[in-house]
């Protein structure tokens, strides 16, 4: 197995972006979006998640299998969101039931 | 000092004298050989004993149950202690017995000999996956001996937040620590299967117990961190009040079972699963017939592993989940019924016309079939809408879920033990009185369980320590119940001590006792460290049996002991 040897530079820029994001998430935690909050939170968060998978994982530099299993995981991670969803999304659609 | 040592040298010499070959079991000795073993073999042994430890445990709050719904009154234990028993029985069956024990037992000692491999991919990893296991259970067990939970095996919020005073955080973190010791040994299993097969070993000449554990494995790996998460957040919002599941923190308590659920439905097939690769083995070896439709078997493990994590929201269909998510659910539920069919029509059919034993391993795959249909069938009662909200949360239910966990997980459990009981030890158990205990966990297990699914459809709840007295019929069911777990107990000490007494008394095993087609049974009983003495190289296709009547001209093969004339031959006949 041939390891991919990631230059020293590139972990310490990655921290201090994920350092500058976290900043960032508290900041916009102060203002309000109304509606967006919830999206520029979870596309702060998202972001992240993705600097620590690519780079410190090492998924960037990995074979197509690795990849391969990443994606299936986001795909498991989006059954469990949908199919939840599904329940809070239409809970509203069924109003109480009044007996007459 | 120099005296210890020749009684250390003489017990050797005796050990060696009853082995006469090098095997995994006398090929080192001490304690440390087995605390610091990479084995394989010995690590699924140190599996086998602890799981056993924590199985008696949960019988132990198991008997304390039935006791006192022996009679009406709440007269045994009050209500509080009545809602440990169940939680403590439940957590220690369904965490540290059922999932863990055919998978880290027969799976650990058993999946590299069927492929042909020397050990597992990572021994190093299998070992620590024992340790975390252990740690998990002994801070879980711990939990339970300071004072207990009572939340229920399902950790409910909001009893396992707002209202529980009882040791959730520390049971918890035991079970979160176990999964870890899951993800672990699904790790290994896959890594392993896909690197490192004999030469001629393809996919489709796996035995079918390979691609039940490797369905098994992917859901240990995909589903396990989900329960580990959720636990972490019951964990924050208990210490932390972080507000996720509680209404007053801005959280949503059905959210905590829609996480629960995603891992715990693909978790009874995490249970389920390695009992159907155990019982398609059991079915092909002693009805000497090809499995009827291998790919059929083999394509159905997977699909249930995949579907099973569809259809979680069937738990959830009276706790104000959407019914148009309940409707969604409830389909897919009908839907992931049908792998499981498919294996029980192909087992069934790979019966027709074979040439069938009535030894104990059959007995307990013919239970298997029985009990998990009856189990099968009535989950998919449960998962119609209409009828679910009339029984749920009753003995119904509770009927539904043993029929599956104790008639269909057990069985197939106890039938791999006694099946590669002379491969694991090298000596045979006494059959008669395993085909008598099989009976007698079968008459037990249906007496016990059988009353469950009338009391539930009449209404009985479950979880309650009493119920009323005016219904005669009531307390006459509750009665049968506690007298079949009785006679179930029993059941399950007999193999118990025949297994103890066989290590030491029984007679010595042949390579192939069966003799079955597997690679497991082409190196002696036991095996040696290195699993075989040559790699093998496989040129046939799995389960190539011949009826019965091919044994008169090839027969079981000798052990080692045989064959210096240390025993006789083995007759099956005479058993
Ligand atoms: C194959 C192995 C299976 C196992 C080990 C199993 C196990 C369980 C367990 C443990 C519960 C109760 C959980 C609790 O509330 O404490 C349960 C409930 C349920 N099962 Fe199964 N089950 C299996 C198969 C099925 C199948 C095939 C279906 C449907 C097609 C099904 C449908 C249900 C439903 C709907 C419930 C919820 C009942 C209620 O709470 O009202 N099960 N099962
Ligand atoms: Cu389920």
């Amino acid at each position: 197995m041939s390891v991919h040897i990631v230059p020293r530079k590139i972990y310490f820029s990655v921290f201090a972006a994920l350092l500058v994001l976290t900043g960032t998430t508290v900041f916009a935690a102060t203002i309000p979006f109304g509606r967006m909050n919830d999206v520029v939170a979870m596309t702060i968060a998202v972001t992240k998640m993705m600097l620590v998978l690519l780079f410190f994982m090492h998924v960037r530099y990995s074979s197509r299998l690795i990849w391969v299993i990443v994606a299936s995981m986001f795909f498991w991670l989006l059954i469990l969101l949908l199919l939840t969803l599904t329940d809070y999304s239409s809970r509203s659609w069924f109003g109480p039931t009044v007996i007459t | 000092m120099s005296n210890e040592l020749t009684a250390t040298d003489a017990r050797a010499h005796e050990w060696r004298s009853r082995f006469p070959t090098v095997n995994y079991l006398n090929a080192d000795y001490g304690i440390k050989s087995w605390l610091l073993t990479k084995d394989h073999k010995r690590i699924a042994l140190l599996y086998l004993v602890s799981v056993t430890f924590f199985f008696l445990i949960g019988g132990a709050y198991a008997g304390a149950i039935r006791l006192e719904l022996l009679t009406p009154q709440g007269d045994l234990v009050q209500s509080q202690t009545y809602n440990k028993l169940f939680t403590h029985h439940g957590i220690m069956m369904v965490f540290f017995f059922l999932i863990p024990s055919i998978p880290a037992t027969l799976g650990n000692f058993l999946v590299p000999m069927m492929i042909g491999a020397k050990d597992l991919a990572f021994p190093r990893i299998n070992l620590l996956s024992w340790y975390i296991y252990m740690l998990g259970g002994v801070l879980t067990f711990s939990a339970l001996l300071f004072g207990g939970v009572d939340t229920g095996w399902t950790f409910y919020v909001p009893y396992s937040t707002n209202f529980s005073n009882t040791y959730v955080v520390l049971a918890g973190l035991g079970i979160f620590i176990n999964g870890f010791s899951s993800i672990l040994t699904g790790l290994n299993f896959i890594v392993t299967i896909h690197t490192m097969r004999a030469p001629g070993m393809t996919w489709f000449r796996l035995p079918l117990f390979i691609w039940s554990h490797y369905a098994t494995s992917l859901i240990f790996i995909l589903g396990t961190p989900v329960i580990a998460i959720t636990i972490l957040l019951i964990a924050l919002e208990r210490l932390a009040h972080v507000g996720i599941f509680d209404p007053a923190l801005g959280g949503d308590p059905v959210l905590f079972q829609h996480m629960f659920w995603f891992y715990s439905h693909p978790a009874v097939y995490i249970m389920i699963l390695p009992a159907m690769g155990v019982v398609s083995e059991l079915i092909a070896t002693h009805t000497r017939k090809p499995i009827f439709g291998y790919s059929f078997v083999a394509f159905s493990s997977l699909a249930i592993a995949i579907f099973g994590f569809l259809v979680w929201g069937h738990h959830l269909f009276v706790s104000s989940q959407s019914v148009y998510a309940g409707m969604i659910f409830s389909l897919i539920s009908f839907v992931v019924a049908i792998p499981s069919a498919v294996k029980v029509f192909n087992w069934t059919a790979t019966m027709y016309k074979g040439s069938i034993s009535y030894d104990t391993p059959m007995l307990y795959a013919f239970a298997f079939i029985g009990l998990f249909t009856i189990g099968g069938m009535t989950g998919v009662m449960l998962a119609a809408l209409g009828f679910d909200v009339h029984v749920t949360d009753t003995y119904f239910v509770v009927a539904h879920f043993h029929y599956i966990m104790v008639g269909g997980a057990m069985m197939g459990y106890l039938g791999g033990l006694h099946n590669w009981w002379p491969k694991i030890t090298g000596r045979m158990y006494p059959e008669g009185w395993g085909r008598f205990a099989a009976l007698v966990v079968f008459v037990g297990f249906n007496l016990t369980f059988f009353p469950q699914f009338l009391l539930g459809y009449m209404g009985m709840p479950r979880r309650y320590h009493a119920y009323p007295a005016d219904v005669p019929l009531w307390q006459v069911l509750h009665v049968m119940s506690t007298a079949g777990a009785s006679i179930l107990g029993i059941g399950l000490l007999i193999p118990g001590v025949y297994f103890l007494w066989s290590m030491r008394y029984g007679r010595f095993a042949p390579a192939n006792p069966w003799p079955a087609t597997g690679l497991e049974w082409r190196t002696p009983s036991p095996p040696p460290t290195e699993n075989f003495a040559v790699t093998p190289v496989v040129t046939w296709e799995a389960y190539e049996y011949r009826p019965v009547e091919e044994m008169r001209v090839i027969g079981p093969g000798e052990s080692a002991e045989q064959a210096a004339g240390v025993q006789p031959p083995l007759d099956r006949a005479e058993t």
